[in-house]
């Protein structure tokens, strides 16, 4: 090989391209190499030093969830086909992938009512603040109203991300536990940009969408009307759990003009936080301003059936600094769990599972309230989480019900740092926690909160 | 006998006698995979051999099923149940249950199985996407990712509940400022451009913080889309560089072009023409005499991997593509990672949260870091990407990183010269290399002469190429190299491959001196043929109708 180039020897390859000046000139200062078991016996003895939601009861959520992922799931995602593969751009020998971003968009299309659905972005909450950067494009206006009851990590993400582009954030306050109408109502101004909430919310309640949605639209509506009667209304942006939306009124049908979310709980494994897939949906007219790749249906050469990436325009590798987003690669085998788990769960078993995180989230709700010490935080309607709050050492009160092998659920206040937040769980519930499993957690909650009150002297 | 010839000649037999009499032809006996007794032109019999499924009309998985099939078993409700009304008020619920499909488990299976087919990837066959770094996935990092104390942790898993994987970050963290020459990393950002946004923004934190306001990103005109996209995101303009006739920063442009209002310059080192930029010592001492930041753009980190750091070049600030250079599989477009690395000064800046390690030795997340730019993302960043890249660093250690990068380099290397060197077609001619002369971990080569002579552009050789089997390289990019070809072969091709790669190049100028039309309505034995893109961006159908 080293003929056939002209050099004596690989070094000379580095010699007569690097400068001598910024060649390392030693090793790297790293262990050396293991075989491939070692490496095994390695990363099998760091995962053992993790208490997973194999060892543990856990009623984790805030986010990501413990569903259960079907075994068709693994074996889609570890075909050589899928797995290794890179983004379609060629697109005769990628139908498989295409056409699965295709299917996913159609599946993420129908579940949120939206007519338009893009293939996948990196996670929930950059995800949303994609969504406010499609307003800002949308409507050139600098402010964002939010809603407190937006996940603190999607808060923050957008803060980040808002910076960037120049934007600035409103919050509006929560009030028994939802957005608080009035104070949302007014705080749409004429150069708010979009409007942002959740459903359900950080803290489990579901939000009346559709009145959110008409606030948003009609505040900006009276305050312009008269002087500019053209004036658009803000871009209403709903961050959405998709997991109940087989049962819960869909953004679509509430006014809302993106919904984005975290993707995790379709047939995505928690994976300490990632990967997982963020998705994005929306009325027709922001199609062309959407972000990430977008799968379209056309034709062959002889007519056959096929998918191509389509509407290229919008992205950064045609329109540079031009572009709706700087997204290259997203999370294409992630939404392929995504769409397959949204086939094998189907039209009844969406609506099923729904029913079924419905009851058990009332019942183990009612259950954990009825312990002394435990209170709810709202009263609102609650679909798959709620909040509780209690009285006394939070902390202390779960290391006891580790102890015991429950992990009763989020510290909200360790989360968000909000002061009114202190003493406040979140207790999550999928189709793996059954009512067993919800008894013995009020079991082992009642009995840490009685200990831990023994311990502290009245 | 060569690869490519036994490739041949096993699409030489057809599959079934029978079959090919059917069709009324005779098995074809050219050295090229085009129907024989078919001329470019009038192709438009499919290819006898290809395997029949891959040709059928396809159909969506909302087309299959019917009413009442299914997968899923519900567990049963073992609750007691409320009033409708009290569980979930009529205003909140749905009338009509999303459109899913009705299949059956096997359905699936084998729908999702049937569409895997309609794909080329790396586990089948040469993929010298340039600049997308396709190299082996070992199936052991699927393993270990799998394993249930990493894929069914969940991130708000209390940190000492947790240790085995903030110690996995930590030491990734670890790896990566040695990799990188650089002390600090967030392994935060999701994928390259993530990676990139974190790196602008906290370039910008940086002077804010020093009272500066700085408005101007440079980057060159060979950089990725995704450079450009980031600076508009952050808020600043993206001013851009020329380059010289060696293909690196045109230095005297950069002279003029570095003031005051610069807050960075982006730079992919070596480039996206695949050459190390031989000023670089020069560049990073512009750029920092008027205060501005240098940003390494680690798209093409494989070639330099325990070779050359940017941290020694003078950068400040790094993003890696662990689904590049550290053999995350790249999934049909992602997910990826993109942790940075940065120098003492930029530090303060991180996005949060950092794993960190206190005295006692324990591992913990840093939520606090005043000056942060903040988070990019919700939770810690792809997990499962971290396992694999940190498994892929412990696999190979020092020597073997840097036996990756400089075999990397030695088959780009070899893999243009076994082209350039070929006098019949005269490929040096035809596709010349547009800079340099020797590359690093790729190259670019300019079909602009092909297009001349030959008649066909850069996307029939791409389209051609998928008949011999191969992944086509990278093409019309970089933007300033006309009619651009960009291989990158990556050190996992073995030599054949490499021969068999330039031999089907050869092959299909061959061809096309004789007749062009046969790379003009390439290709031939894919499951579908060219697509109509115009049409499908004209009037997108971007969902099916249910």
């Amino acid at each position: 090989m080293l003929a056939e180039i002209g050099v004596e020897s690989v070094q000379e390859l580095f010699d007569r391209q690097i400068p001598e000046g910024v060649r390392l000139g030693r090793a790297l200062d790293l262990p050396a190499g293991l075989g491939e078991q070692d490496v095994y016996e390695h990363l099998r003895e760091l995962s053992e030093r993790n208490v997973s939601a194999e060892q543990e009861l856990s009623f984790l959520g805030a986010g990501m969830y413990d569903h259960y992922v079907p075994a068709l799931i693994d074996m889609l995602t570890e075909r050589s086909e899928f797995l290794t593969p890179y983004t379609p751009y060629q697109p005769e020998i990628s139908q498989g992938g295409l056409q699965v971003m295709f299917e996913y968009q159609t599946a993420i299309s129908e579940l949120t009512a939206l007519p338009v659905s893009n293939a996948s972005l990196y996670e929930g909450p950059s995800a949303i603040a994609a969504a406010a950067y499609l307003a800002k494009l949308h409507n050139g206006r600098r402010r964002i109203v939010h809603s407190a009851g937006l996940h603190p990590h999607t808060i923050e993400t957008l803060r980040t991300h808002a910076h960037g582009y120049g934007m600035e954030l409103v919050e509006v306050p929560l009030r028994d536990g939802v957005t608080d109408q009035q104070a949302w109502a007014q705080a749409i101004e004429a150069d708010t940009s979009a409007a942002i909430f959740a459903q359900p919310n950080f803290y489990g309640a579901l939000e009346d969408a559709a009145a959110l949605s008409a606030a948003a639209k009609d505040g900006a509506s009276e305050r312009n009307g008269k002087e500019e009667p053209d004036r658009q209304p803000p871009v209403v942006i709903a961050q959405v759990d998709p997991i109940v939306l087989g049962i819960c009124k869909p953004p679509g049908e509430c006014g809302v003009d993106v919904a984005a979310g975290e993707g995790q709980p379709l047939g995505n494994r928690l994976d300490f936080g990632g990967p997982s897939f963020g998705f994005f949906a929306a009325r027709e007219e922001y199609l062309r301003r959407m972000p990430g790749r977008i799968a379209g249906e056309t034709a062959d050469a002889d007519g056959r059936r096929g998918f191509v990436l389509t509407l290229q325009a919008r992205e950064q590798h045609i329109r540079r600094e031009k572009a709706t987003s700087n997204i290259c690669t997203a999370q294409a085998l992630n939404a392929l769990a995504g769409v397959a788990y949204l086939a094998w769960l189907g039209r009844r078993g969406i609506v099923e599972l729904g029913e079924l995180l419905l009851a058990r989230t009332h019942y183990a709700r009612e259950q954990l309230a009825a312990i002394a010490g435990v209170e709810k935080l709202h009263a609102q309607p609650v679909v798959r989480e709620f909040a509780l709050r209690l009285d006394g050492d939070l902390a202390a009160i779960r290391r006891r019900c580790a102890l015991d092998g429950v992990n009763p659920g989020v510290d909200a206040h360790a989360l968000s740092g909000r002061a009114e937040d202190r003493g406040v769980l979140l207790v999550a519930i999928t189709e793996r926690r059954s009512r067993a499993d919800i008894d013995r957690l009020a079991e082992v909650l009642k009995s840490a909160i009685a200990a831990q009150r023994e311990e502290v002297p009245a | 006998m060569s690869l490519l010839d036994e490739q041949r000649s096993a699409r030489r037999e057809p599959r079934s006698q029978e079959r090919a009499c059917d069709r009324g032809r005779s098995p074809h006996d050219g050295a090229s995979p085009l129907p024989a007794g078919t001329t470019g032109q009038e192709r438009a019999a499919p290819a006898p051999d290809t395997i029949p499924q891959q040709r059928d009309q396809v159909t969506t998985i909302f087309e299959q099923g019917a009413p009442g099939r299914r997968a899923f078993v519900c567990p049963p409700i073992d609750v007691p149940l409320p009033a409708h009304e009290e569980l979930l008020p009529a205003r909140f619920r749905r009338a009509q249950p999303p459109r899913l499909p009705e299949v059956s488990e096997p359905e699936i299976v084998r729908h999702y199985v049937r569409l895997s087919k309609r794909n080329f990837d790396l586990d089948s066959g040469f993929y010298p996407l340039g600049s997308c770094t396709m190299k082996h996935n070992p199936r052991m990092h699927e393993r270990v990712a799998a394993l249930p104390g990493h894929a069914r942790l969940h991130p708000l898993q209390d940190p000492e509940r947790a240790q085995g994987a903030l110690e996995l970050m930590w030491n990734l963290q670890q790896a990566l400022a040695e990799i990188a020459g650089l002390p600090h990393v967030s392994l935060q950002p999701s994928a390259g451009s993530a990676g990139e946004l974190a790196g602008v923004l906290l370039t910008r934190a940086y002077h804010e913080d020093r009272g500066e306001r700085r408005g101007k990103v440079l980057a060159p005109d060979t950089a990725h889309g995704t450079n450009p996209a980031t600076v508009s995101m952050s808020g600043l303009e993206l001013v851009k560089l020329a380059t010289d006739e060696a293909g690196g920063v045109d230095i005297d442009d950069l002279r003029a072009k570095a003031d005051g209002d610069v807050a960075c310059l982006m730079l992919t080192n070596p480039n996206t023409l695949g050459l190390f930029d031989a000023n670089t010592e020069e560049i990073a001492a512009i750029v920092h005499g008027v205060g501005a930041t240098l940003y390494y753009d680690g798209a093409n980190l494989n070639a330099v991997m325990g070779l050359s750091r940017p941290g020694d070049m003078g950068f400040d600030i790094v993003h890696f593509n662990l689904h590049k250079s550290f053999t995350q599989p790249h999934g049909g477009g992602g997910p990826g990672s993109g942790p940075i690395a940065v120098s003492e000064r930029m530090a303060p800046y991180l996005p949060r949260p950092l794993v960190v390690r206190a005295e006692n030795g324990a591992f913990d997340l840093d939520l606090h870091a005043p000056k942060s730019i903040g988070r990019m993302r919700g939770f810690h960043g792809n997990y499962g990407c971290l396992v694999r890249a940190y498994a892929y660093i412990r696999s190979l250690g020092a020597d073997g990183l840097r036996d990756a990068s400089e075999t990397a380099v030695l088959n780009a290397n070899y893999l243009l010269a076994r082209l350039q060197n070929r006098t019949r077609p005269p490929i040096a001619e035809l596709l010349p290399l547009a800079y340099g002369g020797l590359c690093m971990h790729e190259f670019v080569l300019s079909g602009g002469p092909m297009k001349a002579a030959l008649q066909i552009r850069t996307v029939d050789l791409a389209k051609r190429l998928l008949d011999f089997g191969f992944h086509p390289p990278t093409v019309y990019f970089p933007l300033l190299v006309q009619e651009a070809l960009m291989v990158e072969p990556t050190e996992t091709e073995c030599r054949e491959t490499l021969d068999a790669f330039a031999e089907a190049i050869a092959t299909i100028l061959e061809e096309a001196a004789e007749d062009p039309q046969i790379a003009a309505n390439a290709p031939y034995t894919t499951p579908v043929r060219r697509l109509d893109e115009v049409a499908a961006a004209k009037r997108p159908v971007v969902r099916q109708a249910l």
